[in-house]
């Protein structure tokens, strides 16, 4: 599509369970459906699950592991998407792998990928062990997964100082499950809480929606098809994000502007 | 203050959650990106509180010395409030001139 190099992207977060595999899965569609090759890396050799999630778990053949140790060219262990062939998987490999896997192999994986496609996302495990770190070496830039809960903020900034040091730039940040309701009445930490606290600039909002797990049911993610769900927008436009364009964050607190967001927003006045 | 912690409180009501978390988690920062244990931090307040007492009465109900952070960098902050300055210390510095 384009002459530039390819990006090599980590997605990850530090906590498990924010949504890393499901962002993955769906700006890895997203983008193919607007002409970027991309390839997905499943890194979370452990408890892998993004072929689960692109709904691509009967077709491996081969992984990760097989092409690393030579028994499988790159092109027969890669699994293209059916309904969007611009986008292909490297499915994780055995969890064994993790004994003896390090950061010089990822690196080498992920050199094999890169000539062939414009984007590599890299699906990190959670944690901030040898996995992540095996994840990292070969990453370039990074999007950072969070929702506005204190636990996975601050687990967020332990993976932020981990990615500083190495040099990893830019870091994004990729605020998920936003309850706009809870924002407004203050229950939730805003989202110029968590970008003020982690100080990285933000690529994109997600509200909770559940058509996230109605999707991972069928393995089809909800950018797929030109999904319309309140997720699916957020994740199109965290694609285009990522491209270089400019699309308006929306605030959250303010999707209904009604009589109840007025009272609200009259609430919230500081009196003194 | 704002007109619904306002409210709240009349009613005795809890205020809102997302303020005390913000709160929370800046401490808890502060002290996870300086690598600076809560013992270590402890005595430092102690060590600080002893030197600026050599020279000023302070008043140690309403002191702090703590890690603040903003920006993803962390600053030592110590508030001192100070009842008055010690004769024997405007002495030392007297004689010390002379």
């Amino acid at each position: 599509m384009t002459a530039s190099p390819p990006r090599t992207i980590l997605i990850c977060s530090g906590k498990g369970g924010v949504g890393k595999t499901t962002l993955t899965a769906n700006l890895g569609i997203a983008l193919a459906s607007q002409g970027v090759r991309t390839a997905v890396l499943d890194a979370d050799f452990g408890l892998r699950n993004l072929d689960l999630l692109l709904g691509l778990e009967n077709r491996i053949v081969y992984t990760a592991q097989e092409v690393l140790a030579g028994s499988c060219r790159l092109e027969q262990a890669m699994v293209k998407h059916k309904q969007e062939p611009n986008l292909a998987l490297l499915p994780a490999g055995n969890p064994r792998m993790l004994e003896w896997l390090k950061p010089e192999d990822m690196q080498k994986i992920v050199e094999l990928i890169k000539p062939h496609f414009d984007v590599v996302l890299i699906d990190a495990p959670a944690g901030i062990e040898d996995g992540f770190k095996n994840a990292a070496a070969a990453a370039e830039e990074a999007i950072v997964v969070t929702t506005p809960e204190v636990s996975a903020v601050r687990d967020a900034d332990r993976v932020i100082g981990l990615l500083n040091t190495r040099n990893i730039e830019p870091i994004q940040l990729v605020l998920n499950r936003v309850r706009p309701k809870m924002m407004a009445n203050q229950e939730m930490l805003g989202v110029s809480d968590v970008t003020d606290i982690l100080a990285l600039p933000l690529l994109g909002l997600v509200l909770e929606d559940e058509q996230v797990i109605v999707s991972t049911n069928r393995g089809e993610p909800l950018t797929l098809n030109g999904g319309k769900s309140p997720a699916a927008v957020a994740y199109r436009n965290i694609a285009r994000r990522l491209q270089g364009e400019t699309i308006p964050l929306p605030d959250p607190t303010q999707l209904n502007r009604g009589l109840r967001a007025k009272v609200r927003q009259l609430m919230q006045t500081k009196i003194f | 203050m704002t007109l619904r912690d306002l409210i709240d409180r009349l009613l005795g009501r809890q205020q809102a959650s997302a303020p005390t978390a913000k709160h929370r988690l800046q401490l808890v920062l502060a002290h996870d990106r300086s690598d600076l244990n809560p013992e270590l931090l402890q005595r430092m307040r102690k060590e600080i509180l002893e030197v600026v007492s050599k020279y000023v009465e302070l008043d140690l109900e309403g002191g702090d010395v703590s890690l603040e952070t903003e920006e993803r960098t962390t600053a030592l902050v110590a508030n001192l409030p100070i009842r008055r300055v010690k004769d024997t210390a405007l002495q030392t510095l007297a004689s010390g001139e002379s």
